[in-house]
C-alpha cells in the first residue's frame, strides 16, 4: 500500500466509518454506492486533500472518476502532485 | 381531546380493575387535565382523561347511552361532522341528553353498527363496549391522527392512547422491538402495526379492531387510493379543479373550528399554513390567535414570512424562540412524551410552541400539516422525478444540474458537477420499476446510521429488511399507480403517522393537553387531491401547484410565490456545544452505550467527539447521533436501563432488547 493510499484509507476510516475499517475492504470499491460518502461528505474529502496534499481542487474536478473509491482518489492525488512538481521544476 | 384506556377480557380480577384503570388514565392527565373517569364490569373497563373542548357540563366520560342500550363510549377526539350527523339522527327519530360529540357517536353506533366510522369526519381513537353483544368495538382516524396501542397479556387485551397507560398493567415490562428500531433507523418510525414496544401494536389508521369472547378482528374501514387510469381522475378544467378545492378545503376549516373554546392557529410561514391561517381569520369569531416557532440561526428561521403574513391577516401573533441552547434541556422530556426513538430534534420546537399556546389558555390549534402529502410538496417528490427524467438520458449533463435547483439550501451542492450530482442520487443505481424507487436515497442516507449498530444489535437483525416488509404491505394496485401517487402513498402512510403526525404532532402538543387539527387531512380533501392529476400538483419543479392556483387570490404574492422551506432544526449541534446537560451526556457516556447493548461504544465516542470538535455536517451522521441518543434516552424511560448500573459482564442479549 502506498502512503498516498494508507493516508486516505485513514483519513476515510476516521471521519466516515468512526474507526471501523473492516467497512472498507476494498479499495477499488465505489465510496458513493456504498454509502459511506454523500454531498457533503465529498467536500469534506476535497478539504481533506488540498490540506493534507497542499493540493487545490477546482470544481470540474470533482467527479466520481477522480473521488469515488480509495484507489480513484489515490491516482488522482498523485496525478495532481505529479503535475504541480513538475510545474513548479 | 382527551386520552383513553381499557381493556377487555378477564382482566386484573374485580376488586384490582378500578385501580389500575385510576393508575392507566393517571398516566394520561397531560392528555387530558380537565377531569377523569372510569367504568369497570365484568369483562371489560374503560377509563377516560378529559380536555374539555365541546358541550364542557355535559360531556363527561366514559359515557353510557341513554336508556337501556348498554353501550359505553371512552373517547379520544373531535368528530367535526357531529352537527350534521346528529340532526341525521334526530330525524331518524334519536334522542339526545348532552350536545356533545361523544353522544353523536354512541348513537350512530347504535343506528349503524361498527361501520358508523365510515360517516365521521374527525380525528378520533375511541373503544365502545357494547354490553348487549359483550364486544369492544375499538376505532381510529383514516390517517393516524389520534393515536391508540393495544396488547395481550394472557386472555385479555388491553388498549390505551399511549404507552404510558399500557405500562402500569402487572406483568408487562417494556423492551425495545430490534425490528423496529431497523425501521426507524430506515424509514424514521417503525412501520405500523409495529411499535417501538416488543408485544404492544398501534391499531393502524383507519382500522376498526373488534374484541369478541376472546377473538379480536382487525380490519380496515378507509384505505388511500389513486386512480389506476388517468380517465378515472379529474378531467376538468384546472381552474374548476381549483375551485372546488378552494370550497373543500374552505368547508374543512369551516367545521375544525367547530368548539366551545377558543381555537387558535400555527403560522409557519409557509403556503400552507398561510392557507389554513388566512381561512381561519375569516370565519373565526374575533380576532384569531396565531403561533410560530423562530430560530437563531437564518438557516432555519421563517420569522419575516411568519409576520409579514400575521400583519397581512390582523391577527394576534406570537412567537416563541428556539435556538440549540433550548433543545438539549428539553430533549428527554421530548423523548418521554413520543414514545419511540426519534432521528430529528423537530419535535422539540413543537413542544416548545404547544407549551406558548396554552400559556395563553388556547386549547385547540389549526395546522397546514399534511399539504405535502397530499399536493405533493415535499422535495423528496421532486427528487424523485428528477432522478427519472436523468436516468433516462444517462449522457445528459444538463439534467443532473437539476438537483441543484432543488437543493438550493444545501451549500455542498452548488460545487458539484453533473457526475458528481447523478452519483449521489443514485441515477442510474436505482430500478424505475423499483416500487420504493422515490424512497431509496432517503432510505440510504439514513440506513447509513446503522454503522453504529452494535455487533449484537447486528446479529439479532440478521435476514430482517425493512424494504421489503414495506414492500410486502403495499396495496395489490400499487404497481398501476402514476410514480408521483406511488411516492405519495409511501409517504403518506409510513412518515405521516408514524412521525409527523405522532412525534411531531399529538404527542407533543398532547404533552401541553393541546388539541391540533387538520383542515388538511379531511378526508374529503385527500380523496379529491387523489384524482387531481400528478402534472397539477407537481408541475416542473413548482410543488403544490394546484393549491397555489387556488388560493394565490387570498393570499399575499410573496406566500405563495415561496418554494417550500423544509422545517428543520439544529441537529447534533444542540447536544455537542458549550451548555452541557448531565443527563444528555451520560446517556451518551459509554458505560451507557455499553449497557444498552445496541450501539458499537467505541464508534459512538468517535462521533460525538468529531461533533465536539468540528460540529457534524451531513445528514446521516446527525442522524445517527440524535437517533443514538434517543434511543439511549428511550432505554432509561421505559426499559430501565441504566446509566450508573454496573456494565454486563456476560455475553448474554442486550438489556434492553427482547431476544
Amino acid at each position: 500500500m502506498t502512503d498516498t493510499t494508507s493516508r486516505i484509507r485513514a483519513f476515510i476510516v476516521e471521519n466516515f466509518l468512526f474507526g471501523d475499517d473492516g467497512a472498507l475492504v476494498d479499495d477499488q470499491a465505489s465510496l458513493i454506492d456504498a454509502d459511506l460518502v454523500n454531498s457533503t461528505g465529498i467536500l469534506e474529502l476535497v478539504s481533506f486533500i488540498e490540506a493534507e496534499f497542499g493540493l487545490s481542487i477546482a470544481d470540474p474536478e470533482i467527479v466520481p472518476e477522480n473521488l469515488d473509491s480509495v484507489a480513484r482518489l489515490a491516482a488522482f492525488v498523485e496525478r495532481k502532485v505529479a503535475a504541480t512538481a513538475a510545474a513548479d521544476a | 381531546m382527551c386520552g383513553i384506556g381499557g381493556f377487555v377480557g378477564p382482566g386484573p380480577g374485580p376488586e384490582t380493575a378500578a385501580s389500575l384503570l385510576e393508575r392507566m388514565a393517571d398516566a394520561l392527565r397531560h392528555r387530558g387535565p380537565d377531569e377523569g373517569g372510569v367504568v369497570a364490569g365484568v369483562g371489560y373497563g374503560l377509563c377516560h382523561r378529559r380536555l374539555s373542548v365541546i358541550d364542557i357540563a355535559e360531556g363527561q366520560q366514559p359515557m353510557e347511552a341513554a336508556g337501556e342500550a348498554g353501550l359505553t363510549i371512552s373517547y379520544n377526539g373531535e368528530i367535526f361532522n357531529y352537527v350534521e350527523l346528529r340532526q341525521l339522527l334526530i330525524e331518524r327519530g334519536h334522542h339526545f341528553r348532552t350536545a356533545s360529540d361523544t353522544e353523536v357517536v354512541l348513537e350512530l353506533y347504535r343506528a349503524f353498527g361498527a361501520d358508523c366510522v365510515t360517516r365521521l369526519n374527525g380525528d378520533f381513537a375511541f373503544a365502545l363496549w357494547d354490553g348487549r353483544e359483550r364486544r369492544m368495538l375499538l376505532a381510529r382516524d383514516r390517517v393516524g391522527v389520534r393515536p391508540l396501542f393495544h396488547m395481550r397479556q394472557g386472555a385479555t387485551v388491553y388498549f390505551a392512547s399511549e404507552v404510558a397507560a399500557l405500562l402500569q398493567v402487572p406483568g408487562f415490562h417494556a423492551e425495545l422491538d430490534p425490528v423496529a428500531l431497523d425501521q426507524i433507523f430506515t424509514f424514521w418510525a417503525p412501520l405500523s402495526p409495529r411499535t417501538a414496544f416488543r408485544n404492544v401494536s398501534e391499531l393502524p389508521p383507519g382500522h376498526l379492531m373488534l374484541i369478541e369472547a376472546g377473538k379480536v378482528e382487525i380490519r380496515p374501514y378507509w384505505q388511500l387510493r389513486f386512480p389506476e387510469d388517468p380517465r378515472d381522475g379529474e378531467r376538468r378544467a384546472a381552474a374548476d379543479i381549483a375551485e372546488e378545492l378552494s370550497s373543500l378545503l374552505t368547508d374543512a376549516t369551516r367545521i375544525r373550528l367547530r368548539a366551545d373554546v377558543e381555537v387558535g392557529s400555527y403560522l409557519s410561514g409557509g403556503v400552507d399554513s398561510s392557507i389554513v391561517s388566512s381561512l381561519a381569520a375569516r370565519l373565526a369569531p374575533g380576532r384569531l390567535r396565531t403561533y410560530s416557532v423562530t430560530f437563531d440561526d437564518p438557516a432555519y428561521d421563517e420569522s419575516g414570512p411568519q409576520e409579514a403574513m400575521a400583519a397581512a391577516l390582523g391577527t394576534r401573533h406570537r412567537s416563541v424562540r428556539c435556538g440549540a441552547a433550548e433543545i438539549a434541556p428539553l430533549f428527554s422530556t421530548v423523548v418521554r412524551h413520543a414514545e419511540q426513538p426519534i432521528l430529528r430534534t423537530a419535535p422539540a420546537p413543537l413542544y416548545r410552541l404547544a407549551g406558548l399556546v396554552r400559556e395563553d389558555g388556547i386549547k385547540v390549534v389549526l395546522s397546514g400539516e399534511g399539504a405535502d402529502e397530499v399536493f405533493a410538496g415535499y422535495d423528496l417528490f421532486k427528487e424523485a422525478a428528477i432522478r427519472r427524467f436523468a436516468a433516462r438520458q444517462p449522457t445528459s449533463r444538463l439534467r443532473p444540474l437539476l438537483f441543484r435547483r432543488l437543493y438550493p439550501y444545501l451549500a455542498g451542492l452548488s460545487r458539484q458537477t453533473p457526475e458528481a450530482l447523478a452519483a449521489f442520487f443514485g441515477t442510474q443505481l436505482d430500478r424505475e420499476s423499483d416500487p420504493l424507487f422515490s424512497h431509496r436515497p432517503r432510505m440510504r442516507s439514513t440506513g447509513g446510521a446503522k454503522l453504529f449498530f452494535s455487533a449484537e444489535l447486528k446479529d439479532m437483525l440478521a435476514g430482517s429488511d425493512a424494504g421489503a416488509a414495506l414492500v410486502a404491505q403495499l396495496p395489490e394496485a400499487f404497481g398501476r399507480w402514476h410514480p408521483l401517487h406511488q411516492a405519495q402513498y409511501i409517504e403518506a402512510t409510513t412518515l405521516l403517522p408514524g412521525y409527523i403526525l405522532s412525534s411531531q404532532g399529538d404527542r407533543m402538543a398532547m404533552a401541553h393537553g393541546v388539541e391540533t387539527r387538520f383542515p388538511f387531512l379531511d378526508h374529503r380533501v385527500i380523496e379529491f387531491a387523489a384524482r387531481i392529476p400528478p402534472a397539477l400538483k407537481l408541475r416542473g419543479l413548482r410543488e403544490k401547484h394546484i393549491l397555489r392556483e387556488a388560493f394565490a387570490p387570498a393570499l399575499p404574492p410573496s406566500i405563495v410565490g415561496r418554494t417550500k422551506q423544509p422545517y428543520r432544526a439544529p441537529e447534533s449541534r444542540s447536544f455537542a456545544g458549550h451548555e452541557r446537560v448531565a443527563e444528555i451526556d451520560n446517556a451518551m457516556s459509554g458505560a451507557a452505550i455499553r449497557n444498552a447493548g445496541l450501539f458499537d461504544a467505541q464508534k459512538t465516542a468517535r462521533l460525538a467527539d468529531k461533533a465536539r470538535r468540528s460540529g457534524l455536517d451531513s445528514f446521516r451522521d446527525n442522524a445517527a447521533y440524535v437517533g443514538i441518543l434517543s434511543t439511549q434516552l428511550w432505554s432509561r424511560h421505559f426499559a430501565g436501563v441504566e446509566a450508573g448500573r454496573p456494565e454486563r459482564t456476560d455475553h448474554s442479549s442486550p438489556r434492553s432488547l427482547a431476544s
